[in-house]
């Protein structure tokens, strides 16, 4: 990086000067002499202000930091409002973790200077409680701000659990109060209650558009209730099953609310047998869409085999499905014939039997479906193959463990992985797990 | 002018198929085979645990025996090995070193160094390499100079290619006739030591034995047992699998008692004379291609054994937490499968490949969230067959850390065990103190009751990690979906 003061002579090379044009690492206006022309020299101090800040738009922030003390000039654009929107905060305790942390000089500089410029942020917490406490500290410092995004991310464990409530809900408010236009929120995982949702929704309501707030579990379902009557511009949300309500549905399906686009679920059970499920009446779902149409309904299942009983007893409209333990095969007929809108399935693990004639449901009556993932389950090739060939070139995503297949008498996994890209149109094979 | 050669052996612990040796016997009037056993090179390069430094020296004992069955001898000389080359080359002045080309940045160093020291002192240097199937450079050309990140894309460069690199003939006592050999006084002072001279445990519970000559029987079985009874049904479970081989290659390959191209040629003359000509070598030979994927990656990665600085590798944020690592390591998790697999290893030096995805899974990913550089040590010192390059490119792969799938396998530590041993009896060889629950119980022991633990003779505290640990799991599992799928494969 050449040092600010240094003259570069604009023009084009002269033949016998090749050699001193070499020597010249940087050259903003192509390649000229090391001498210094009155007439068109330039200062790279001098550069106007809103070029150096296309530049530093393309720099990371370590880059640009050590770019803001080379001149004034350059410091002065470092600070401009425009660079400062965007901030995601690094927080981390060197003895438990292996990354890095935003220095808190930075930190310190941001809240004296950019706090009201911050628009969309992020805090990035590790396993500590420390880290979460930082973030809160921070947040509960942002008075000035009128935020639009909000992001609380726990990498490795949900650290702000351990915060206490108080605490977190004082910092919460801060934002929510002042910010009066925030339109994004993820806090998963954190203490999240019903008290804080009221003041959100007290002053967002006009903005709020998605709301992410999975294992939050001091909010109850009036609290998410709340929120849906009051914000008719939300568009994303997700949540635990034992918030959801039949009148939750309905509030999201009123006239005044726009059209809801992404609902995503989580059904969470820590021990067996513990949680008797409820269940959501099949008119709820209807009204929800016959008013958005196009929602896409994501369910993930964390569920112990014989705990599904309240669930696809009737047509339920998801559309994404995840099931992260084992999932009965009895299950899978059910769905198979009460999920028309499904259009990814994911299996974590089944049994020993095969589930041909489940997939081959599936096949037929999920005619929307266009991804699969399947693990520690059992089909037969034929099984497979007959799937595959039902589906068709409609299953974009087509993700199965290579163990899953049993080869039989007609197909071979050789003969099989052929057999499945001429039905889809295009080279497939099943995923392999490394020999080791 | 022929040469007055040593032949390091490094990692190409063999005769056969050696084509280095080959050729150094075909330029020399003198051979002397050296091994430098240099013991901080070794170990500040990968651990080593007390099994498979008797493996080497099996391996050195073998290759020795056989040297001398063809009228020469093996020098194990101790020391550094930048000092024993400068020692000898004067002393028995030597024109030309031959030497194995291998890829890890320590033998590539060390390489160099020779070279620098051939400089100096005047001698030639020649490398060839013969430890793997193909030569890796040619792999990364025809993939536009980087190494291909998924199986799929490997394979395809490889049918590109086409067959690897033939075998070179094997030694004949003719060959050694030509050269001279080391006098028998130099033999004598440069035996292959004993573990007890190295000061280690004599004692040794593994049922492999290192060397050539065992690696080759090995082989013989194996190509009798599976290589052309191409089965075309997959057993469900695969319990007798878990137990010690008999016919496993896996150390003989890492240590290089036995050539890749050797077992790659051996096993196309069976399959092509076997009655299905559909099958393609890759179900049969996919040991010998996973080695060369994560050979060919870890050639062309820097930082390739550990998370910073490696392009590859997610920055993930694990936990630092010793103690639950040491349970781990030690069997004490309090989940039967983890443990009786952890077990095994220690005792073994060698557990399946699908008992290594389960623990790996288990430390990283699944349950305890701990960085697999970790387990990667670990594995390091235990494992006869750890190598640079597929030890850390599958703890890499079980950790999610690289070479993604669409979508993360997660192992859960008591279903995937009942479904690889649905009775329980690699748990019960392997820890004896649960020998008497029952099948239902065996992998969940602390769901019996009371009284049925008393029946069985173990109790189970209740306050013992399984619970703490299976909550956390539970939690990992969210994690994992929550990050999970944005990732494609080609």
């Amino acid at each position: 990086m050449k040092r600010a003061g240094q003259k570069v002579v604009a023009g084009t090379e002269a033949p016998g000067t090749s050699q001193t044009s070499k020597k010249q690492k940087t050259s903003l206006y192509g390649s000229g002499h090391g001498e210094s022309d009155p007439c068109t020299s330039m200062d790279w101090g001098s550069l106007p202000h809103h070029v150096i800040l296309r530049v530093f738009q393309f720099l990371t922030l370590v880059d640009r930091a050590r770019a803001s003390s080379v001149c004034r000039r350059w410091n002065e654009v470092f600070h401009i409002p425009d660079l400062w929107r965007r901030f995601e905060f690094e927080l981390s305790q060197p003895a438990t973790s292996y990354l890095k942390s935003t220095h808190p000089d930075l930190i310190q500089q941001i809240i004296k200077r950019h706090a009201d410029h911050l628009q969309y942020v992020s805090f990035k917490v590790d396993s500590s409680t420390e880290s979460a406490e930082a973030a809160c500290d921070i947040l509960s410092q942002l008075v000035n701000c009128s935020i639009k995004t909000l992001g609380l991310i726990s990498t490795a464990k949900p650290s702000f659990m351990n915060v206490s409530k108080a605490h977190f809900a004082s910092a919460l408010t801060v934002v929510f109060v002042n910010s009066k236009s925030l339109s994004s929120i993820k806090i998963d995982d954190t203490p999240l209650d019903d008290p804080s949702l009221k003041v959100l929704v007290a002053n967002n309501s006009d903005t709020l558009k998605l709301l992410k707030m999975s294992s939050c579990p001091h909010v109850s379902p009036a609290g998410i209730l709340c929120v849906a009557d009051q914000c008719h511009g939300l568009k994303e949300l997700a949540l635990n099953y034992y918030i959801l309500s039949d009148e939750l549905l309905l509030a999201l399906s009123s006239e005044k609310h726009v059209d809801l686009e992404h609902l995503r679920i989580d059904i969470v059970s820590e021990n067996p047998g513990q949680v008797q499920f409820h269940t959501i009446k099949k008119q709820s779902w209807d009204a929800l869409v016959k008013h958005s149409p196009k929602v896409n309904i994501v369910m993930y299942f964390f569920l112990y085999e014989d705990e599904f009983d309240a669930f696809f007893r009737e047509e339920t409209p998801v559309t994404h499905l995840y099931f992260g333990r084992a999932v009965s095969k009895a299950m899978l007929g059910r769905i198979g014939m009460n999920c028309p809108r499904l259009i990814e399935l994911v299996v974590c693990a089944n049994g020993l039997q095969p589930l041909d004639d489940e997939l081959i449901q599936i096949a037929e009556r999920c005619k929307n479906l266009t991804a699969m993932g399947l693990g520690e389950c059992e089909v037969t090739c034929r099984g497979f193959i007959e799937f595959v060939k039902m589906c068709g070139g409609r299953l974009t995503q087509l993700s199965i463990m290579e163990e899953v297949l049993i080869p039989d008498s007609d197909y071979s996994l050789d003969r099989l992985h052929l057999e499945v890209s001429k039905h889809l149109g295009r080279m497939w094979f099943p995923d392999m797990m490394p020999t080791w | 002018m022929l040469h007055r050669t040593i032949h390091l052996f490094r990692k190409e612990l063999r005769l056969h198929d050696n084509p280095v040796l080959l050729a150094a016997l075909q330029s020399s009037e003198a051979l002397y085979p050296v091994y430098i056993l240099d013991r901080a090179f070794l170990t500040s390069s990968m651990h080593i645990g007390a099994l498979r430094w008797h493996f080497l020296l099996q391996s050195l004992e073998d290759l020795h025996k056989n040297l001398c069955q063809l009228g020469s001898c093996l020098l194990v000389i101790q020391g550094e090995y930048e000092t024993v080359l400068r020692d000898h080359i004067q002393r028995w002045n030597i024109t030309q070193v031959t030497l194995d080309a291998e890829m890890e940045p320590f033998y590539k160093e060390m390489e160099a160094n020779i070279q620098r020291l051939g400089a100096e002192l005047g001698f030639e240097v020649l490398s060839l390499v013969s430890h793997s199937l193909y030569d890796t450079q040619r792999i990364l050309d025809i993939n536009g100079g980087s190494p291909p990140l998924t199986y799929k894309r490997f394979l395809h460069i490889l049918s590109l290619l086409g067959d690897p690199e033939v075998p070179v003939r094997n030694l004949t006592a003719e060959d050694f006739q030509r050269c001279s050999a080391p006098d028998a006084d130099l033999a004598e002072s440069y035996r292959v030591p004993l573990p007890e001279d190295l000061k280690i445990s004599p004692e040794n519970l593994s049922p492999w034995r290192g060397g050539e000559t065992e690696g080759l029987q090995r082989l013989e079985q194996h190509l009798t047992d599976q290589g052309w009874v191409a089965s075309f049904t997959k057993p469900r479970t695969i319990p007798n699998s878990l137990l010690p081989s008999t016919t496993g290659l896996s150390p003989y390959f890492s240590m290089g008692c036995l050539s890749v191209r050797t077992f790659f040629y051996r096993l196309s003359n069976i399959y092509a004379q076997a009655k299905h000509h559909s099958l393609p070598p890759v179900s049969l030979q996919g040991q010998l291609l996973w080695r060369e994927f994560f050979y060919t990656v870890a050639s062309a990665t820097p930082n390739f054994t550990q998370m910073a600085g490696n392009p590859i590798c997610l920055q993930i944020c694990w936990y630092k937490d010793a103690e639950r690592l040491h349970k781990w390591k030690m069997a004490q998790t309090g989940f039967p499968w983890i443990d009786a697999i952890m077990t095994q290893l220690r005792q073994e030096g060698w557990i399946h490949h699908l008992a290594r995805h389960a623990v790996a899974c288990f430390l990283t990913r699944g349950d305890l969230w701990i960085s697999w550089e970790e387990g990667m040590k670990v594995f390091e010192e235990l494992l006869l067959d750890a190598d640079y390059s597929i030890n850390a490119g599958n703890w890499m792969w079980l950790s999610a850390s690289a070479f993604f799938h669409q979508y993360t396998r997660i192992f859960c530590p008591v279903r995937f065990g009942k479904r690889t041993d649905p009775q329980g009896n690699y748990i019960r060889k392997y820890l004896p103190i649960l020998k008497n629950f029952p099948s239902k119980y065996i992998y969940e022991p602390w769901t019996a009751s009371e009284e049925e633990q008393k029946q069985a003779g173990c109790i189970i505290d209740d306050a013992d990690d399984p619970m703490e640990i299976k909550v956390k799991r539970d939690h990992s599992e969210e994690n994992i979906s929550k990050g999970k799928v944005a990732r494609t494969t080609e």
